[in-house]
């Protein structure tokens, strides 16, 4: 009887809580929801994302063009129908004015076709390979496009007179996205290309790395996800094929500012091409790390959490000029905006949303005791290559 | 006491079976009842539907002929691929493309069939993994034909049965869910209820025994395998039409793992375990992760382990509790 | 080629120590415990704080680990895991999950998602040449390690009081039982130096399989096919089935770099329809 009495109470419970939330819908406020990976795998770039988020709301204040700005982050666990699930909800019941986050491109894509449908829309904080900005006119993006860095570093590195690399790419969107960008401005410079590719599941990489060893290009590029690349690099010093004349390079993904630290020595002097560094030079990045890190003791911010930030900033703006109304409009609101991100100078691209930003080439160094890329040679506004060419 | 008794006792029995308990007419009704009285809530009705179809899926080999399994994803990633694809490239009609991810699911379950029948439960286990590991790669590594990590994009679903569009809130994606799941479900619980039903469960409880009084043990688990497998490959189909999206994670380990968790939730072997299973876990999940965004892993695991150790009791109780007092409301509503 | 095979070798180790107390638990108890991953996390971030925050050398935080995953293995045992072990197996398989969604999170809660680190000693790392095989030192180390530490156990198993009453309580609790062996004391013992082992095996893996708090889950299935194909009943049997997954799956992806993680998924199938009860069974159903 109790039993049966509990269980009845909490499913009134239940129904009740549903309807509390549905009706504390207060007109006046713009709702916008955050969909992350929190957990799993990828749970890092949630945390960054989020935390940045947080932190613009926090400096900024949580009202724009006299709304009550409301940020409601959901977790989607990095998987692709539970994000297109979210997605929905949060347009259909919870009434959003834009969506945002995507951590791992196929989550974006899947998100893609309900933007276009709900009209609402999509900054996408994360995911970074080149055709997502296609898949829906009402997707902005702000954190990066892969060949936006991986062909101007191709170019480069053949500019400095290497003349052999090999690229280690993990078998996924993005990495395919880095080695044929990567590969491509390279030999058009004139150098020559192996390719490898590893599964993305891959906790042991000495069979590739033997490889390498056995083929000893002069320079070796990487891209793993965030978080895998400290295990490489310790394997690439343990086999010694620092000290055999080989270089490793790679995108920023590489040295993540999340994680470069606890790497320790190996990491020095690793040569890599990004779009943000916690060590940019800028009073605006000073007062971001600053404020990122008091808000988040022990976390430095990383590119995920620029790409959050900057997304936040895209939509407040935007707000402010469309006094709060979304659908189309935000989005041409958001079309040609530019301003100076922790990052440096960026700027949305008009015709293809995505961004158009700075492209840094940094080298691992130890400053104050901690270690952070360096950024040495600037290449300014780096348009995606891919969708320049069309 | 004569044989022909004994036959007509277990006819009856078996017709006995057969006959709806009030409580299930109840159940059903409130599923339906569900699209009209939680409007905002069809999306993730639409996903229990489904993952409800999954876990009756697994409830046929599991709790009636005792096969376990940690690679249900198979047939499930199997299926959405087969319907992804279907729609795509051949027709966009959903009837067809579910017939089609069903069959394809259903012959998959066929030919890795011979796979499962010899071994203990821990074998078992382990080579359904590996089938649904291997697929998992497949599909990664044929991304010319399925898109890879990137998933299969571009599904564009027709109408279903040429009337209902897919609209985004979830409408028509819910009815059409439950409507497959209803008729499958129906269907299901005639086959349980067969002699065919009742030689599984004879195989389940002692094979020796069953082999002797001459049942055909390899051929009745190949057939109940595959039907398992088609029912899978249906729930799968139906989660690429009605998200229009497949990606390489209805392969992955952890679908087949919470799959199974579902089902021990909910209880084994009597085919309503898997529905209510998966209206628990995903109800907990969603109400626990709106809280808890980040740690909402552990509260589950909490839920888990103390589900095992002493909760089960409180929970199944609860839900006979109910089951008695409706069956009781319909007595006397009959009488 | 031949280091390749060393490389295969250090890493079958590893994966050894990690899933023999598994399998001993396995076998005795005929309880799945799918959060055996979690007491190798355990001993993972015992280790990395043992570094990091208290400042121990390496060779003094890897028993730190061993001890510190034994006890959680002791009293875990004490007070959830025993009324398990009358349950069905499903219920097991479900009771662990849940152990290690717990374990999940409280360690992304404690320690954050990211990847941790550790400082090998200076004479662990680089490699040097041995007759034209190029030998990683901590790669050496670990094979040293793990191969007395099987070699121990095997001997432990064979040759002692301990080992032969544990041999009798795995082939018949209840004989056993009623021979006066105490099999519940025996069998705490075992899972707290099984448990232990993990623990261990997780701060040798971090320099090798990375450590965050997804390792449970994402090693899980690595841990139960060493089990599963080299069956419960001894020693030697996990410890080539290891090695030859080890083996198998470096060997392979230096090979044939495009078939990646098939390689280990196939062998495993093939393994368990040719040897249903493991590549060494007794012939035990």
């Amino acid at each position: 009887m109790t039993i049966r009495r509990t269980v009845l109470k909490g499913m009134l419970g239940l129904a009740l809580a549903a309807s509390v939330s549905g009706a504390a819908l207060a007109q006046d406020a713009v709702k916008i929801g955050l969909i992350l990976p929190m957990t799993g795998p990828f749970a890092s770039t949630g945390r960054q994302i989020a935390a940045a988020a947080n932190l613009y709301i926090q400096e900024k204040g949580a009202s724009v063009a006299g709304k009550k700005v409301e940020l409601i982050v959901k977790d989607d666990t990095g998987t692709a129908d539970v994000t297109r699930r979210i997605a929905q909800e949060l347009i259909v019941n919870d009434k959003v004015t834009a969506i945002a986050g995507f951590g791992l491109t196929p989550l974006a894509l899947a998100t893609a076709p309900l933007a276009t449908q709900a009209k609402t829309p999509m900054v996408v904080m994360a995911a970074a390979t080149g055709i997502i900005t296609e898949r829906s006119p009402f997707i902005v993006r702000t954190s990066q496009v892969v060949p936006q860095i991986g062909s101007p570093f191709g170019t480069w590195i053949a500019k400095q007179g290497t003349k052999r690399v090999i690229t280690i790419v993990s078998d996924y969107g993005p990495g395919h996205d880095v080695e044929s960008s990567f590969s491509e401005a390279f030999k058009a410079g004139g150098g020559q290309v192996e390719n490898i590719r590893v599964p993305l599941q891959n906790p042991d990489f000495s069979p590739f790395l033997q490889r390498v060893a056995d083929a000893k290009p002069e320079a070796l590029l990487v891209f793993v996800p965030s978080g895998v690349g400290a295990q490489f690099m310790k394997q690439f010093v343990e086999r010694g094929l620092d000290k055999s004349g080989i270089k490793l390079i790679g995108t920023g993904d590489l040295t993540d500012d999340d994680i470069l630290n606890g790497m320790g020595d190996i990491a020095l002097g690793v040569v890599t091409a990004q779009h943000y560094s916690a060590s940019h030079d800028s009073p605006e990045n000073k007062a971001f790390v600053e404020g990122f890190k008091k808000a988040n003791p022990g976390l430095r911010p990383n590119f995920m959490a620029v790409g959050g930030y900057d997304g936040m900033h895209a939509l407040y703006e935007g707000l402010k000029k469309t006094k709060g109304e979304g659908g189309e409009a935000l989005v041409t609101a958001m079309k040609g905006m530019s301003w100076v991100s922790p990052r440096g100078p960026i700027s949305i691209d008009p015709e293809t949303r995505d961004i158009i930003q700075n492209v840094y080439i940094r080298k691992v160094e130890r400053v104050n005791g901690e270690l952070y890329n360096q950024e040495f040679e600037t290449i300014p506004n780096v348009k995606d290559p891919t969708k320049a060419k069309k | 006491m004569s044989t022909d008794s004994i036959e007509a006792r277990v006819q009856r029995s078996l017709y006995g079976a057969r006959r709806w308990h009030p409580a299930e007419i109840a159940f059903w009704v409130l599923a339906l009842a569900a699209f009209f009285l939680l409007p905002r809530q069809l999306l993730i009705l639409n996903e229990i539907a489904i993952l409800g179809l999954f876990a009756l899926s697994l409830d046929l080999i599991l709790g009636y002929a005792g096969i376990v399994s940690l690679g249900h994803a198979a047939f499930f990633g199997f299926g959405a691929y087969a319907a992804g694809l279907f729609a795509k490239h051949a027709s966009a009609d959903p009837v067809t493309g579910l017939a089609v991810g069903m069959s394809a699911a259903g012959l998959l379950g066929l030919l890795t069939s011979p796979l499962i029948l010899r071994g203990s439960d821990l074998t078992r286990l382990m080579v359904t993994l590996g089938v649904a590991l291997i697929l998992g790669e497949l599909a990664n590594s044929l991304g010319g034909i399925t898109g890879g990590a990137d998933g299969l994009q571009g599904i564009m679903m027709g109408p279903v049965l040429g009337l209902f569009e897919f609209d985004i809130f979830g409408k028509v994606a819910y009815l059409y869910s439950l409507a497959v799941l209803f008729v499958l479900f129906v269907l299901a619980r005639r086959i349980v209820g067969s002699p065919f039903g009742l030689s599984l469960r004879a195989i389940r409880d002692n094979p020796l025994r069953a082999s002797a009084s001459g049942v055909p043990l390899h051929w009745r688990l190949v057939a109940v395998y595959t039907l398992a497998a088609a029912y899978a490959g249906a729930a799968g189909a139906l989660l690429a039409q009605t998200t229009q999206f497949v990606s390489l994670d209805v392969l992955a380990f952890h679908r087949s793992a919470d799959l199974m968790l579902v089902l021990i939730v909910g209880g084994a072997g009597y085919l309503y375990g898997g529905l209510i299973g998966a209206v628990a876990f995903k109800l907990l999940q969603d109400v626990i992760a709106s809280f808890t965004p980040q740690y909402w892993m552990f509260w589950i695991g909490l839920f888990l382990v103390l589900f095992v150790l002493g909760g089960r009791e409180l929970i199944h109780g609860g839900i006979k509790a109910v089951v008695g007092r409706v069956a009781r409301l319909g007595r006397r509503a009959s009488t | 080629m031949l280091t390749i095979l060393f490389d295969g070798v250090a890493y079958g180790m590893i994966l050894f120590v990690l899933a023999c107390g598994l399998s001993v638990t396995m076998g005795l108890m005929n309880f799945i415990n799918l959060a055996h991953g979690a007491f190798a996390m355990f001993g993972g971030y015992v280790t990395v704080l043992a570094m990091q925050r208290l400042g121990l050398p390496f060779l003094m935080a890897l028993p730190a680990a061993f001890f510190a995953a034994a006890l959680a293995g002791l009293v875990l045992e004490r007070l959830v895991y025993r009324p398990m072990y009358a349950k069905s197996h499903l219920d097991q398989v479900m009771f662990s999950i849940g152990l290690v969604f717990m374990a999940i999170a409280g360690a992304d809660y404690l320690m954050g998602s990211s990847q941790q680190f550790v400082q090998l000693p200076a004479w662990l790392s680089g490699r040097f040449d041995l007759a034209g095989i190029g030998v990683g030192r901590y790669r050496l180390f670990i094979i040293l390690l793990c191969g007395a530490l099987a070699f121990a156990m095997q001997w432990g198993f064979t040759r002692t009081r301990f080992g032969s009453r544990l041999r009798a309580a795995v082939d018949d609790a209840r004989v056993a039982r009623g021979l006066g062996i105490p099999v519940n004391r025996l069998f705490a013992l075992t899972f707290a130096f099984g448990s232990g082992l993990a623990g261990l095996g997780g701060a040798l893996g971090i320099e090798l399989m990375g450590l965050d708090p997804t390792f449970p889950l994402k090693f899980m299935i690595y841990f139960l096919i060493v089990v599963t194909v080299g069956g419960t009943s001894t020693i030697s049997g996990p410890f080539f089935a290891a090695m030859l997954l080890g083996v198998a799956d470096v060997a392979g992806k230096y090979l044939v770099p495009q078939l990646g993680a098939f390689i280990i998924y196939a062998l495993m199938v093939i393994l368990l329809i040719t040897r249903p009860h493991g590549l060494f069974a007794r012939g035990r159903a």
